[in-house]
């Protein structure tokens, strides 16, 4: 088996933060062209392992490769050339609040290529008609609701047309209709441009609808993962009162 | 107990060294992305607006009233033993050698120190940072460097307006309120303010401005905990920008104007 075969490996995975330890030995592979749903309790460290992904953070221990390369050891220079293969979706939008909204999502392209302002106000445009936002591109970002504010994050998470998607809890704060929307989005966008993505999400319906495979992360590693059919027959105790949503079980609710 | 005070004096040590290295790293990064392009021209004009031209009414009331008590003092003070005349001279040198840069310097430090530290806060802790490094993009060359040269560009010439004005103020209240003779209140300012006295005060104003937006993006930057650490760090920012300014500025007197 070729090492290039899965796109992203997260190996051995561990972080602390003041002697606070979040991930103890999380590993988990993404194939290309597959969504791969992270579970897990609020806190539990969903984020900081995505953000490893995109070189946000760096290991304490293990690493991440992607397509072959150790990015947890790369140069700042060579780390951002396998940065604008990513869109990141945060998970409070984090947009620049400095800008209007299509400035946001024409970013990447406004940094990155030579493209004209008026040809990138035409991608972001079209960007944000995709997302159900057309006709705010001149809007601060303080004037949207928050709903509207994570749709123009993931608008500009798709501007560049990236490989792989990072997306940090999707549909959480979004009505249901606007959530299925937003779903129906990253299937599309799999579809279409064949993205790899890792989405995070509380959402168990989103979870089953965008998800090739979903990981479930518990104390630090993942627990299991497996296609949604194989989560959903679980056996282990803790991904079925996850996935039910039960406050009885083994998993500490305090 | 005593094991514990030990333990807590190292443990601050180890800290504030920390602190200082990673402050003295920022800056090497933002001067080494001061000078290589692209330049973002945009970003500096609109920090050059922001410190510079907001900063300019204070600046001004600053420096007239500034000039003004000068003149008032001076002339009590001088008149004790007769030398009046000399009044010119001695507002002329205290505002373009010290009180220019330094009131000027403690201004822009509480209002653009405390306006940096709190953007760069904010976007640290709504993840705009975090978001710009994804977009592959170095947030000390996109956010630190405008900062830090409309900085170090802005100061000196708010200075040099400080230093205008004052002059002004000191001679609108000898001639006009003092009964000062206007002719020989020009020719002793004139005569015996050298054009260093002046550069003098400019450069220190220069380095007032790398201080105050290198420590004030430090600390905005490196902001920790949400609303209360930009707080904090707002805070932080303004009282280490004042101190390192007063500091830096007897220094820069005792290296300049020997
Ligand atoms: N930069 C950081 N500094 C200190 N602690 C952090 C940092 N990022 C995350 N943490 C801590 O790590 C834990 C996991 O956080 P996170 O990954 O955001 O959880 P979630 O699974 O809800 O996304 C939390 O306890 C959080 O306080
Ligand atoms: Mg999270």
């Amino acid at each position: 088996m070729r090492g290039t075969f899965w796109v992203i490996e997260i190996i051995n995975l561990h972080k602390s933060f003041n002697n606070h330890h979040v991930l103890c030995g999380a590993n988990l592979r993404v194939e290309r062209g597959e969504t791969m749903v992270v579970i897990g309790g609020s806190g539990s460290g969903k984020s900081v392992l995505i953000k490893h992904v995109i070189g946000l953070l760096t290991p304490d221990e293990g690493s991440v490769v992607v397509d072959g390369v150790d990015i947890s050891h790369l140069r700042e220079k060579d780390l951002n050339e396998f940065r604008k293969k990513y869109g990141m979706l945060f998970q409070a939008a984090a947009l620049f609040d400095s800008l209007t909204v299509w400035e946001n999502v024409g970013f990447g392209l406004m940094q990155h290529t030579s493209l004209s302002k008026d040809e990138i106000w035409e991608i972001a445009k079209r960007k944000l008609e995709m997302v159900g936002l057309k006709g705010n591109e001149d809007l601060m970002p303080s004037e949207l609701s928050g709903g509207m504010r994570k749709r123009v994050g993931l608008a500009r998470a798709i501007a560049m047309e990236p490989e792989i998607i990072l997306y940090d809890e999707p549909t959480t704060g979004l009505d249901p209709i606007m959530a299925d929307a937003i779903n129906d989005l990253i299937v599309e966008m799999k579809k279409r441009l064949n993205v790899t993505a890792i989405a995070i999400t509380h959402d168990m319906v989103s979870a089953y609808k965008i998800g090739d495979r979903i990981a479930m992360l518990y104390d630090g590693k993942i627990l299991e993962v497996g296609t949604p059919d194989e989560i959903k027959k679980s056996a282990n105790p803790v991904v079925q009162q996850f996935i039910t949503g039960s406050s009885v079980g083994p998993i500490r609710t305090v | 107990m005593f094991t514990k005070t030990i333990t807590y004096i190292g443990r601050r040590t180890i800290d504030f060294t920390a602190e200082v290295g990673r402050g003295f790293i920022m800056f090497g990064h933002t001067l080494s992305w001061s000078i290589r392009p692209p330049f973002n021209l945009r970003n500096i004009f609109q920090q050059m607006e922001a410190i510079g031209v907001n900063s300019l009414p204070v600046v001004v009331i600053m420096a007239m009233f500034t000039g003004m008590v000068l003149a008032i003092q001076t002339y009590t003070g001088f008149k004790r033993f007769n030398a009046e005349n000399f009044m010119g001279t001695v507002v002329a040198l205290s505002i373009t050698r010290e009180l220019g840069p330094v009131l000027t310097g403690l201004i822009v430090a509480g209002r653009a120190g405390a306006a940096m530290a709190a953007e760069l806060g904010t976007m640290r802790v709504t993840e705009q940072i975090d978001a710009l490094v994804t977009l592959a993009t170095n947030p000390i060359k996109y956010l630190v460097v405008p900062r830090f040269l409309a900085g170090f560009l802005m100061l000196p010439l708010l200075t040099a307006v400080a230093d205008f004005i004052g002059i002004i103020g000191g001679y609108l209240i000898a001639v006009h309120l003092l009964d000062a003779n206007p002719v020989i209140y020009i020719r002793m300012t004139t005569k015996y303010v050298e054009l260093n006295d002046i550069y003098g005060g400019l450069l220190k104003a220069g380095v007032f401005g790398i201080i105050i937006s290198t420590v004030s993006c430090y600390k905005g930057f490196y902001t920790q905990g949400g609303a209360e650490g930009v707080g904090k760090a707002t805070t932080g920012a303004v009282v280490l920008s004042m101190m390192l300014v007063l500091i830096a500025n007897y220094f820069l007197a005792a290296l300049l104007f020997r």
